[in-house]
């Protein structure tokens, strides 16, 4: 079992890295808190979501900053704080700050100062969604080993108990998946 | 793998198997996934299911999701002959699995051209025969007279000599080498087993069908036939790389065939293509069929009330990302009409910007690939689970720049949970309603009016309860969440979940109106910042109709008043009752409370909005 303490302490460890790197605020933890048996992806299904809606918004803006006749600030303005309150939301917090940043600038309808912004801002978006993705991936991976395991000890009747909730959401998950758990008598 | 999983030390091997994982989750997993399998086979304790199923169902389902996620192109082909049975009874699970395995195998191999399943029937082949009689010892029956390849398990005679529906594919004595010794069988002195006595005791007999997978691709060589089934085998270390893959899924696909009581096979020319072959038993019942549906083990969203003309369709075309497929001139066309008639979805997604991808089968838009195995994994869970003809209609909010069709038949309401397993089953987490929608659609009384159907600018997720309700005091209190930001809505709502309630959302001020002449609420969360109107003007008409009793002030505001008939909400007597009206404000300064009070809201919760602030604001206000 030692590998998967290990497995589970990097997966710790990465996660407080996106707290202490401020990647992640106390939102962010508020979301981890609503995952349960009924819903068990959902922090991964939010991040999603934002994903795809930063994505949209940043190139909107990309977009808007780019228009020779005119840049429409009333519509970056509009994008920011779309982008604000979602970030903020899921506890995106140095998106969220980006945000805020880039307001002042287009608030004062200065092209280049919002050009500099959104730079900034898409990088702090990727370096959020490669994050997140990494942090998932871990997630996902370690569950799967937790799977693996619980199927093998469950049959050779290790000394060492599962944490029952852990054996609970796995078998949840394996019977998800199309298997049949099977008794150890 | 699951020896070194269960050791305890960490060597250098796992050490760099955890670097691996971190850095590349989709492999690891893949592994896994396969690695489980393969395991519970080997174990003896995988359990076969037998279900009645529609093999051509089966088939075009696996080639439409595998076009779906097509990349190349290609043309996926499938046929299936005439007399193949409509129903069959088979572990339908491990048969979809066989088949997407062969598939998607063939489809990486294959860079042009085509790749084709075939499914006939064909007559009892002669290792079924031989299966079963192992059972004698010293028979003359015991000589092979086919090619049976020598890997072969006893695990055959458990399908002849089964006489249950449902069966374990048990591993005598590990493998089988000499069968002689098989405990099992029906013992047998003259090297025949008597079937047909023992397929008079059953309600059904057994059909062989025969599965061709055939493809155009890059053949396989002769020398690496010998080693294809076995376990972590890749053709050259060249191949593993290129190709990718695991190694395991031939082995895997093998080992449930022969689980069946059936066989693989392959036959496969270099630069030519290749053939994979396996030929199973089925029951078939030979009671008449037309009671059976319930019994169904697979029933898709795409088929609901699939119609005799998707049963005995036997051909099926698909190329890359086509969401439809081509019939044959006994298809049905009417597959589109019947994905139109289950209402919203078509719509919904559509309005909430989905690519038209996003709805019907699982793709990377935007999440990650594990959330694809996931819910690949649940949906063919949930898929088995579903009961037929939800009959459910939902709305939802749209954007606020789009129009939403309501499609809601108000005297076809059943009570649909949040679980509505057709609405995850095919629906990507891009669109969010759907995930986390709870709808509780009541049956409604008919008094409430027609024009509430179909108001076009209007749409609203609603938990309708009889017309009563006004007057009666309800113990869920309804909540109505004003709020244009879609992931707020969705972290909002779970929130609210977890502290039990099911809310109702708006998404701008209009709408938040309109939703309070037809329902009453006990407490309205309502963003400031909204467009078309926002929190603070929507606030003061609902005050102005709470003082006066009327909507005039809204209809000024350009907001039509609703129709006087009995649904809408306050009788005329009596003065229409406070709602408690929180705002969700960005900034918490203390001018924009002050503003907020000013405009008729009781309280404001600051952004971003978390569970303790929900839940005082909760036990404050209910």
């Amino acid at each position: 079992m030692d590998f998967v303490n290990q497995l589970q302490r990097k997966f710790i460890d990465y996660s407080s890295s996106l707290h202490r790197e401020g990647i992640v605020d106390d939102q962010f933890t508020q979301l981890r808190k609503l995952e349960d048996e009924n819903s068990p992806h959902f922090v991964m299904e939010v991040a999603s979501l934002f994903f795809e809606d930063c994505e949209k918004l940043i190139n909107n803006m990309a977009i808007a900053l780019e228009q020779k006749q005119g840049v429409d600030f009333k519509q970056i303005d509009e994008c920011i704080h779309q982008l604000k309150g979602s970030s903020s939301s899921i506890g995106a917090m140095r998106v969220k700050n980006a945000c805020i940043a880039f307001r002042s600038f287009s608030g004062a309808q200065n092209r280049e100062g919002c050009l500099r912004c959104l730079q900034q801002l898409s990088h702090e978006y990727s370096l959020l969604k490669n994050k997140l993705q990494t942090l998932f991936r871990v997630s996902v991976a370690s569950r799967c080993l937790y799977v693996c395991l619980v199927i093998f000890c469950r049959e050779n009747e290790p000394a060492e108990p599962f944490p029952d909730v852990l054996v609970f959401q796995l078998e949840k998950q394996i019977v998800a998946a199309g298997g049949s758990i099977p008794r150890v008598h | 793998m699951a020896e070194i999983l269960a050791t305890t030390k960490l060597d250098r091997e796992q050490r760099q198997l955890l670097d691996v994982m971190i850095s590349s989750g989709d492999l690891v997993l893949q592994l896994i996934n396969d690695i489980l399998d393969l395991s519970k086979v080997e174990s003896g304790v995988m359990k076969l299911e037998a279900t009645k199923f529609r093999p051509r169902e089966v088939v075009k389902h696996v080639l439409q999701t595998a076009a779906a996620s097509l990349r190349k192109i290609l043309t996926l082909e499938g046929n299936v002959a005439d007399d193949v049975p409509i129903k069959v009874i088979g572990d339908v699970l491990r048969i979809r699995q066989i088949l997407t395995n062969l598939i998607s195998n063939a489809i990486k191999f294959t860079h042009e051209g085509k790749v084709g399943v075939k499914l006939y029937v064909v007559p009892e082949p002669p290792f079924a025969k031989e299966g079963s009689q192992n059972g004698s010892a010293g028979s003359t029956a015991n000589q092979s007279t086919t090619n049976v390849p020598k890997e072969e398990t006893c695990t055959s005679t458990s399908q002849t000599s089964s006489d249950q529906r449902g069966f374990h594919g048990k591993k005598h004595e590990g493998s089988c080498q000499d069968r002689s010794q098989s405990e099992r069988g029906t013992p047998v002195t003259n090297g025949t087993i008597d079937v047909t006595e023992e397929q008079a005791e059953l309600p059904e007999t057994t059909v062989w069908i025969r599965c061709d997978v055939h493809d155009t691709g890059i053949g396989i060589p002769e020398n690496a036939l010998p080693t294809l089934f076995k376990k972590y085998m890749q053709v050259s270390a060249d191949h593993a790389r290129k190709y990718g893959g695991t190694g395991l899924g031939l082995a895997i696909c093998k080992q449930l065939v022969e689980l069946m009581g059936g066989r693989l096979t392959v036959s496969s020319q270099v630069h030519c293509g290749s053939t994979f072959t396996f030929i199973l038993p089925y029951k078939v019942s030979l009671s008449c069929d037309h009671s059976d549906d319930a019994d169904d083990g697979l029933s898709d969203m795409d088929d609901h009330g699939a119609t005799d003309d998707d049963a005995t369709a036997g051909f099926f075309q698909f190329q890359p990302r086509t969401l439809g497929s081509l019939f044959s001139s006994n298809g049905s066309s009417r597959t589109q009409n019947l994905l139109a008639h289950n209402i919203g979805y078509v719509n919904s997604h559509k309005i909430n910007g989905c690519s038209e991808n996003c709805y019907s089968f699982p793709t990377s838009n935007g999440q990650t690939k594990e959330m694809d195995l996931f819910e690949d994994a649940c949906s063919v869970a949930e898929a088995l689970e579903i009961s037929p003809e939800p009959e459910s209609s939902f709305s939802h909010s749209p954007d606020h720049d789009n129009e939403s069709a309501i499609c809601r038949d108000e005297h076809h309401h059943n009570v649909v949970n949040a679980e509505n397993k057709v609405s995850t089953r095919d629906v990507s987490s891009c669109s969010e309603t759907s995930r986390e929608v709870d709808v509780k659609v009541k049956i409604t009384e008919p008094q409430l009016p027609a024009e509430r159907q179909g108001r076009s600018d209007s749409g609203f997720q609603s938990t309708l309860n009889s017309s009563r309700e006004a007057s009666n005091s309800i113990s869920k209190p309804k909540i109505l969440l004003v709020e244009d930001n879609k992931i707020n809505v969705m972290v909002t709502r779970s929130m609210m979940k977890q502290l039990g309630h099911t809310i109702d959302v708006v998404s701008n001020g209009v709408e938040a109106v309109r939703a309070i002449q037809y329902h009453s609420y006990d407490l309205v969360l309502m963003d400031v910042c909204m467009p078309v109107m926002d929190g603070l003007q929507t606030t003061r008409l609902i005050r102005s109709f709470e003082k006066t009793g009327n909507w005039d002030e809204a209809a000024k505001a350009g907001i039509e008043k609703p129709s006087p008939s009995s649904d809408s909400l306050q009788p005329d007597c009596t003065p229409p009752k406070r709602i408690p009206v929180i705002a969700m404000t960005a900034n918490a300064l203390s001018e924009s409370a002050d503003e907020c009070s000013a405009n008729g809201m009781d309280s404001f919760i600051s952004k971003p909005v978390t569970f303790q602030k929900l839940k005082e604001c909760l036990e404050q206000y209910l």
